[in-house]
């Protein structure tokens, strides 16, 4: 009887997996269930060139395809043995039991259980408006968002966070009237720092982006016929629009997995080695994983960065290779994040652990010329934990990166 | 071990530069330099360097 590996969720982090069990030595069966109707494909383009390039007079579901056809990953194993059921959920599971419900009705059970289900976006507690209200994770949301840029004069963006920025920056390319609302002091603030997450504004700023700082939105304003019109901010103000776009977060989807005993309480609780706290076959990757990680020694966290999916899929199919396998596997150290956002021209690029620092430093290039290179270096007790550049070649890059991986060897970096 | 780059595609993030240094050069903003039949001894980095490009641009064919 051929055994098989459940991988739940088919973008990058499940194809990762696939492509890592394989590599380990899974010959038998593997079963990919991803909710999206396409194979995997690269969603850090749907912020930007898609939203840009794409025909504003295509059906979105045809846009759709074609964006998730344009930006689909390669698949580097043989197909042999291994199935995709796309466009299908998974609603429930019974870990004891090693099953897995969809939501076409079937019942699947496995030998080991990846979770790689990954992010949906959170959106604004008020209703109405719909037709005017988008968020960006998914190829149909950027079809959807293409087509409603291209019809709209005025857009307001709640979330001053990288994917609000980068929509910010298209939306104004494409010609709109474009309002960021960020409740923090800047947008990007926790991942920047205040230096440079206020160089970015002002490129924003200066290329006719309006950011409204240190405000949330307070209600949303339907026309006479119900669609978007606008938003009310909390000190009265009202900001008109007729695209608003909800850049304000992720939950992780893990509500399949309730009724398990597990650690939900954001993103599924992992060990160092990937496996779900508790199980013996069971592993999560990618965004809807909370873990650890190499530079961070407490408290477990979700990595929304593009590079975790890689990185703990890297970790956990030969771990979970192993266990069912009934072998013993040596797991090496984990590789540095990195993180990237392009915006207008700009592109920021980051190394290691940069989210809200003790300190951050200026390293080389000034923030006042910031355009032509700069690398800010964030610390935490006294020790190098990441670096930011804009504008910087890979090779200067370099050293910062050694000093990076030194730091995280010698010092127990607490976030 | 060959290794295949889709200038199409890539976006000159570096990435790969970084990763796979005695592999690929990133001369500047929009020049990759790469050797093409790295030694067998440098396939780790080179498949770091592949998972790690943003735009997903490098291949390698045995």
């Amino acid at each position: 009887m051929t055994r098989r590996v459940i991988v739940a969720g088919a973008s990058l982090g499940g194809l990762r997996a696939v492509e890592r069990l394989r590599a380990a030595g899974w010959r038998e069966d593997i079963t990919v269930i991803g909710s999206e109707p396409h194979m995997p494909y690269n969603r850090p383009p749907l912020s930007k060139s898609f939203l840009r390039e794409l025909d504003p007079n295509s059906d979105t579901h045809s846009a759709a395809r074609e964006i998730a056809a344009s930006a689909a990953f390669p698949v580097r194993v043989d197909p042999a043995g291994i199935e995709w059921r796309l466009g299908r959920t998974v609603t429930a599971a019974r870990l004891a039991a090693r099953e897995v419900d969809l939501d076409d009705g079937t019942t699947l059970s496995y030998d080991g259980l990846v979770i790689a289900t990954g992010l949906r976006p959170r959106r604004l507690g008020f209703t109405g408006g719909d037709a005017g209200r988008h968020v960006l994770r998914t190829a149909h949301d950027a079809a959807r968002l293409r087509v409603a840029l291209a019809k709209a004069g005025r857009v307001v963006i709640v979330g001053g966070g990288f994917i609000g920025c980068e929509v910010a920056a298209t939306a104004r390319q494409l010609g709109c009237e474009v309002t960021v609302v960020e409740p923090l002091p800047e947008p990007m603030l926790a991942a920047l720092g205040g230096g440079l997450a206020a160089a970015m504004r002002g490129h924003h700023e200066r290329r006719g982006v309006r950011f409204v700082l240190g405000r949330a939105v307070a209600a949303l304003r339907e026309d006479a016929s119900g669609a978007m019109a606008g938003i009310e901010l909390d000190d009265g103000t009202p900001i008109a629009c007729e695209v608003l776009v909800e850049a304000i977060g992720s939950h992780p989807n893990i509500e399949w997995l309730a009724g398990n005993g597990l650690d939900l309480s954001n993103g599924v609780l992992c060990d160092d080695r990937m496996f779900v706290e508790g199980c013996s076959e069971v592993v999560a990757v990618g965004d809807v994983a909370r873990y650890r990680g190499g530079l961070c020694a407490d408290p477990p966290r979700r990595t929304e960065h593009w590079c975790a999916a890689t990185d703990t899929a890297r970790r956990a199919a030969p771990g979970l290779v192993a266990q069912l396998d009934g072998v013993t596997t040596e797991l090496g150290p984990w590789p540095i994040p990195t993180f990237w956002t392009d915006q207008f021209d700009l592109r920021v690029q980051g190394l290691g652990v940069t989210g809200a620092a003790d300190e951050y430093t200026v390293l080389e290039g000034s923030l006042e010329q910031f355009e032509r290179g700069v690398i800010v270096g964030a610390w935490r007790t006294g020790a190098l934990t990441g670096v930011l550049a804009v504008g910087v070649p890979p090779a200067f890059l370099r050293p910062y990166r050694d000093q990076v991986m030194a730091a995280s060897s010698q010092t127990s970096v607490t976030v | 071990m060959k290794v295949l780059v889709d200038l199409d595609v890539c976006e000159y993030h570096g990435q790969c530069a970084i990763a796979a240094p005695d592999v690929f050069d990133l001369k500047d903003e929009s020049t990759l330099l790469w050797d093409a039949e790295p030694d067998e001894a440098l396939r780790a980095d080179v498949e770091a360097a592949a998972d790690v490009c943003p735009t997903q641009a490098i291949s390698i064919q045995d």
